[in-house]
């Protein structure tokens, strides 16, 4: 019987490490990992074909010419016919090269996708397309409180509206005239409270909202302004 | 903003109504959409194959060609599309390249066509995409190489004017270019040879005297080798005093690796010179004669293969560098286990882990000599795990090295095979050249000029111009315009140097070159006057071409009575009263017909083979040589 040190243990050790490896790699030990494979096929396999033409036509305001083109340029940038959260926080941060604007790209992407299932799929981006551009006053206003309302319970806190606000404030980005102070989104907040709240009980509802709305000029005059955007 | 974003600014202009609520000032006004028309297809007529794309593609990026106005200089109005003049297979990726955002470059593209189509439609190379880049960036350095290769070879050539100090550099550094250059190049080599095997010899024992021990032949001939290594050292001092004369920059020559090793090969003499009365240093006199065996570095100026390997070790530096790394970290970690796995074994020859990196350096290179050899178990299976690891280690940076030497080797040689080749190449380009580049001269002697000067007959005049094209005719007029201005003459090569010799040699009074510039040429008065005076020259037409670089074709112009040949300028200046041409029989005549300013010796032999470079028309076209030819080129 052989008297094994210490170190000759580590050595037989490491020869028996070796020998199971390279059995593993002539396939007779099974290593128990062969998961990997199949989740690579999953996503690959994502698509998604929006419905016909006409069907599109009748349920939004666009006629069936705006429809291509809107199609073609969607599905230009995304082949596979759905926009997920990353994609989606990465055209959107395009156009704001000098702040940061995944946060309230992450917002839109909520308010844009209604079903609420991970991806804005071309009906629902041209929806919501069809409500802004081509929608009533009222529309466009409800859209907006979705929008603001994060957790979608119909009353829109001072939080909601903060990181809301915050978020808005983060696209400008750092050089600003003038400098962008701590406090600012905050009293942008309470501005926005004191003129929406008219109960003064700390969150503003819908009808406060479309009403107050209805009420400013100059809220109604800036809803009009991307009319003619397509 | 990439471009293909663009599409997706309607959208985030309408998300912006999200804002609204939240404003406090009012908004700017938006800008209108001006042009209603923004979505057509435009035809895009590449050589004959049409691309259609939306004019929105092409709006992506308005800084190019295609996509500013610049496109609507090429629009043709009676097919109502937009026509370039281009390879439609590169534009296929200059297409795609708007339609995807990305860039690709095609591998079996050629690289230089390439670039030129991308420069036409205003893309910059830059932005080809990740994928192709480093294909598109490894392509393009081979392509400067290979051009700056050819470059150097031009500046060989032989500049007039040289001092002694430059043509002695030149000398040195290129032995071909003389004979006592190449006679130097031997000696030296021949020299260094013998010195190295001087240095050898001197070790090995010769024959024994009978009382003592075998002696280096060293100590037995002192005085013998003593000469030798003298002679040589001489020889290398002067040659290194030479060089470091011709050097235009001294300093850097003293820098270069090869006076250095210059240096370090003559030193240890003069130190041996100067220290061998004192006897206490004399070991680490003969520690110096160690450095005598760098003269074999000398070599490597005559062999280019030597150059090759030290350039290339010096360009795989940091593979080396890695290589040593990884071996030393090996080397470490194996030294200390079988140390201590041999620790416990009796009269183990591992007494210490620097003791065993003897071992494990032996074993990783696989040398095994066998002088330390582990005993216990743990010693034999780290043992054998050393080696198999030091076959790996030293096995995996050596096919970068070689790669990169195989590499750096066959640039080497596709240059000398360009070298060789390009003599044989410029000779053949200029003989189909020759028909076109010279045809202004051609068209003198035809007389075409002429018939400008509203003298020659009108058929004549058509059934020249039947054989040019337009744009030869105009460009002819052209050279011809020159001529009137600076009241100079176009003269061939080879004859404004017999020419300038003459002036030097005999005494040509109406009959020189300058002179007959000086006359003030106006054509008709000066020719009529000298059609009288020919005289025959010397010979001068028989050697076609020694001194100067590029000639080919000579000059075979017989007559009928083997008149001498008149290359004298005036002859061009002959102009027939009668018709376009004068023919031997006719007058009896021999007129050379071909002058041509010189041409400098560094001619681009890439030049266009259509049209000469202004002013220096190349050498003479070849004229029919054996028939009764003579072209008078009328002026």
């Amino acid at each position: 019987m052989m008297n094994l040190e210490g170190l000759e243990m580590i050595a037989v050790l490491v020869v028996v490490v070796v020998f199971v490896k390279v059995l593993e790699q002539f396939g007779l030990l099974e290593a128990g990992y062969d998961d990997s494979v199949e989740d690579e096929l999953e996503l690959s396999a994502v698509r998604h074909r929006p419905e016909g033409l006409e069907q599109l036509e009748a349920q939004t305001r666009f006629s069936r010419k705006e429809l291509q083109i809107l199609y073609r340029g969607f599905k230009n940038e995304c082949p596979s016919g759905v926009v997920n959260e990353e994609t989606f926080k990465e055209i959107y941060s395009q156009f704001f090269p000098q702040g940061d604007a995944s946060t309230y790209a992450h917002f839109l992407f909520n308010a844009f996708d209604t079903d609420h299932n991970g991806s804005v799929s071309f009906e629902d981006f041209v929806m919501g397309l069809s409500i802004l551009l081509r929608g009533t006053v009222q529309e466009k206003l409800n859209w907006a409180f979705n929008l603001y309302d994060i957790n979608k319970d119909g009353y829109i806190t001072k939080e909601e509206m903060l990181d809301i606000i915050k978020s808005i404030y983060d696209m400008m980005g750092k050089c600003t005239y003038p400098i962008l102070k701590e406090e600012t989104p905050r009293q942008h907040v309470e501005i926005f409270f004191q003129k929406m709240d008219k109960n003064r009980d700390g969150v503003v509802t819908i009808d406060e909202f479309i009403d107050c709305c209805q009420n400013d000029e100059n809220i109604m005059r800036s809803m009009q302004l991307f009319e003619n955007v397509i | 903003m990439a471009a293909g974003v663009a599409a997706w600014l309607p959208f985030a202009r309408a998300a912006a109504i999200g804002w609204m609520p939240v404003a406090n000032l009012p908004m700017p006004v938006a800008p209108t959409n001006k042009n209603k028309h923004q979505d057509e297809l435009i035809i895009l007529n590449v050589s004959g194959r049409r691309f259609q794309t939306w004019r929105n593609t092409l709006d992506r990026y308005p800084d190019t060609l295609l996509g500013s106005s610049e496109k609507e200089f090429f629009f043709n109005e009676e097919t109502r599309e937009y026509f370039f003049d281009r390879d439609p297979d590169v534009f296929r990726s200059i297409l795609n390249f708007y339609r995807t955002g990305k860039l690709h470059y095609p591998r079996y593209e050629c690289i230089s066509a390439y670039d030129e189509e991308l420069a036409f439609f205003g893309i910059i190379p830059e932005i080809i995409s990740d994928c192709c880049y480093e294909e598109y960036k490894d392509r393009k350095r081979e392509n400067t190489e290979r051009l700056m290769d050819d470059l150097e070879d031009n500046k060989d050539s032989k500049l007039p004017n040289m001092t002694f100090r430059e043509t002695m550099w030149r000398a040195f550094e290129n032995p071909h270019t003389s004979t006592m250059a190449l006679v130097f190049y031997y000696v030296t080599g021949f020299f260094i040879a013998i010195s190295v095997i001087t240095n050898v010899v001197e070790t090995v024992p010769c024959g024994s005297m009978p009382n003592q021990r075998d002696i280096p032949c060293g100590e037995r001939y002192t005085e013998a080798f003593f000469c030798m290594d003298t002679a040589c050292v001489m020889i290398f001092t002067v040659e290194y005093l030479m060089r470091l004369f011709a050097a235009p920059s001294r300093y850097r020559f003293m820098r270069s690796v090869m006076s250095i090793i210059d240096v370090v090969a003559i030193l240890p003499y003069y130190i041996g010179l100067v220290m061998t009365n004192n006897e206490d240093v004399s070991g680490a006199f003969v520690t110096l004669r160690v450095f005598r065996v760098f003269r074999i570095f000398k070599f490597s100026r005559h062999s280019q293969g030597l150059r090759i390997l030290g350039y290339t070790l010096k360009s795989c530096a940091s593979e080396l560098g890695f290589l040593l790394f990884s071996l030393t970290m090996a080397i470490i970690i194996f030294a200390t286990v079988m140390f201590y796995a041999e620790k416990g074994s009796s009269s183990s020859k591992f007494t210490s882990i620097p003791a065993s990196f003897w071992y494990t350096i032996v074993t990783m290179t696989t040398l095994g000599y066998g002088d330390m050899v582990p005993k216990t178990i743990a010693g034999k299976i780290f043992g054998s795990i050393c080696s198999l690891s030091g076959v790996l280690v030293i096995a995996l940076p050596v096919p970068v090295i070689v790669s990169n030497f195989s590499r750096i080797y066959h640039q080497n040689q596709r240059a000398d095979k360009r070298r060789a080749q390009k003599k044989a190449r410029l000779a053949r380009m200029r003989i189909s050249k020759s028909g076109s580049s010279t045809a202004f001269l051609h068209s003198k002697r035809n007389g075409l000029n002429q018939s400008l000067e509203l003298t020659g007959s009108l058929e004549e005049d058509q059934q020249m111009k039947k054989t040019t094209s337009l744009l030869e005719s105009q460009h002819h007029h052209l050279l011809h315009c020159l001529e009137k201005t600076t009241n100079h003459e176009f003269v061939d090569e080879r004859l404004y140097e017999q020419g300038y010799l003459q002036t030097a040699l005999q005494n040509f009074p109406s009959r020189s070159p300058s002179l007959s510039s000086e006359e003030g040429i106006t054509g008709t008065c000066c020719s009529r006057r000298t059609k009288k005076n020919i005289q025959p020259l010397s010979a001068t037409h028989t050697h076609s071409h020694t001194h100067n670089l590029q000639e080919l074709s000579a000059l075979h112009i017989q007559c009928g009575e083997q008149q001498p040949l008149n290359t004298s300028r005036s002859s061009l200046n002959l102009m027939s009263d009668e018709s376009g041409s004068l023919n031997c029989k006719s007058s009896g005549l021999v007129t050379t017909a071909i002058i041509s300013i010189p041409t400098p010796p560094s001619n681009n032999s890439r030049a266009s083979p259509d049209a000469p470079p202004l002013p220096n028309p190349d050498a003479p076209p070849l004229l029919n040589p054996g028939t009764d030819v003579v072209k008078i080129s009328a002026l």
